[in-house]
């Protein structure tokens, strides 16, 4: 799974809280020679894990925050499950960047995904039915409520897109 | 000697102010990634403004100000003799198909218009040839400067604002699907409503702009304004059917069973 948003958003937070390793900030080489652009460029990214099992494992990836990494989404987005659009909703200033990764990844996408209102413990945040509107998110999107330092508040968002992810796959 | 340089250097605002403030008469050559402008001033008013691509003759003029159907002006394409847009103009009044008012309204909004988009020219060359004027023939209205000069200013602002709020002009509108939003009630312009007639995923922004003889920033700003009331969604122009197919930015999920989602759920829950 990916979570993605605007800078500072609170994506290392996010998987922080949730993954059973230190989150590692890794200098990941992109090494797919598929890949038209920059294979020598070398991306920070978070990563972190969760084990199910021997079998099973669920891997969570943080996009970088800074808009000349969009090209790493292209690679992180083969192969994945679900993602988060992580919003800081005590910073208005970032909705805009969070509409455009909206109307480029969320709109028109696949992939289930879920918008996660961070920050809700600041006196400043927006609630999410309030970021829905200026997210212009559409109504069947789930906006949730987040404190990405709080165990329980991540695992719920996570809970939820994996609902979204149940609800989309066909019976076997 | 014709005053020359780059807009990056000297704004439209800056150079507006200069022809208003020393009254001169002459014309200004814009020029940008393939786009020219022709803004005649006479005696510190302004004349006349064109830019290529743009019909800028009075039949034009007139059909996209609602002065005449567009099938009029076909008719009155095929049968007119003559091209000079004063003669063309008499025979029209003459004819009953517009007023003096009607054709003297219509070249002031053509020329407002083009004026208002070079506003937004933040890069390119321009020339001021003194003495210069259009063309005898050529229908000229003169507008002061003044409140040009404060409506372009604002509207540079709101311009950036639309361009950054809806940056793609070819994707498509569809009607919200939120069960309390209802158009009986709304009150809209009549631009508002051609544009709501044309709502169809399959129309794409930029073609209805088109059909209704609309500029990039009056189509921005009414779809903008849409979208902002909740009346509108916006889509990839082509309808669903095209839209997973176009789509490009994510791949498709992978194929999973339910089971192993299952099994995340419950892993999750007991962490």
């Amino acid at each position: 799974m990916v979570v993605c948003g605007p800078f500072s958003a609170g994506k290392t937070e996010f998987i922080s809280s949730i993954s059973e390793i230190d989150v590692v900030s890794t200098e990941r080489r992109i090494t797919d020679g598929a890949r038209v652009v920059k294979d020598q460029t070398t991306v920070a990214m978070d990563f972190g894990r969760i084990t199910v099992d021997e079998e099973l494992v669920l891997h969570l990836f943080g996009t970088p925050g800074q808009k000349r990494f969009d090209f790493m989404w292209d690679i992180l987005s083969e192969g994945m499950l679900g993602f988060v659009v992580l919003v800081d909703s005590a910073r208005p200033e970032t909705f805009r960047e969070a509409k455009t990764i909206l109307d480029r990844f969320g709109r028109y996408s696949p992939t289930p995904y879920v918008i996660a209102a961070n920050k809700q413990d600041q006196e400043d945040a927006w609630p999410p039915d309030d970021l829905r509107i200026a997210l212009r998110a559409p109504s069947d999107t789930k906006v949730l409520s987040c404190v990405a330092t709080d165990r329980e508040s991540v695992k719920n968002v996570l809970l939820e897109l994996l609902y979204s992810i149940l609800d989309s796959v066909h019976e076997e | 000697m014709a005053l020359k340089g780059n807009l990056r250097d000297f704004n439209v605002t800056q150079l507006f102010n200069l022809v208003n403030l020393a009254r001169k008469t002459g014309a200004l050559t814009i020029e940008q990634k393939g786009k020219k402008a022709d803004v005649c001033f006479k005696e510190g008013k302004l004349v006349y403004a064109s830019v290529n691509g743009q019909d800028t003759g009075l039949i034009g003029m007139l059909e996209k100000a609602g002065k005449i159907s567009q099938e009029q002006s076909r008719i009155i394409r095929a049968r007119s003799k003559t091209n000079a847009d004063k003669e063309l103009g008499l025979l029209l009044i003459n004819a009953g198909y517009v007023t003096q008012d009607d054709i003297v309204k219509s070249v002031r909004s053509h020329t407002l218009d083009v004026v208002y988009l070079l506003f937004t020219w933040t890069d390119g060359s321009f020339r001021f040839e003194p003495n210069k004027l259009p063309a005898t023939g050529v229908i000229t209205v003169p507008i002061n400067l003044e409140n040009i000069i404060m409506e372009g200013s604002r509207r540079v602002k709101e311009y950036e604002m639309l361009q950054n709020e809806l940056p793609d002009l070819d994707m498509a509108l569809k009607f919200t699907e939120r069960p309390d939003a209802r158009l009986q009630d709304i009150n809209l312009t009549v631009e508002e409503w051609r544009v709501i007639s044309f709502i169809n995923p399959r129309n794409a922004i930029r073609q209805i702009a088109k059909t209704n003889s609309m500029s990039d920033f009056k189509i921005r700003r009414i779809v903008y304004g849409l979208l902002s009331a909740g009346l509108v969604d916006l889509v990839m122009a082509g309808g669903p059917k095209r839209l997973a197919a176009a789509s490009n930015a994510v791949s498709a999920p992978p194929p999973v069973k339910r089971s192993l989602i299952v099994r995340l759920i419950d892993r999750v829950k007991r962490m």
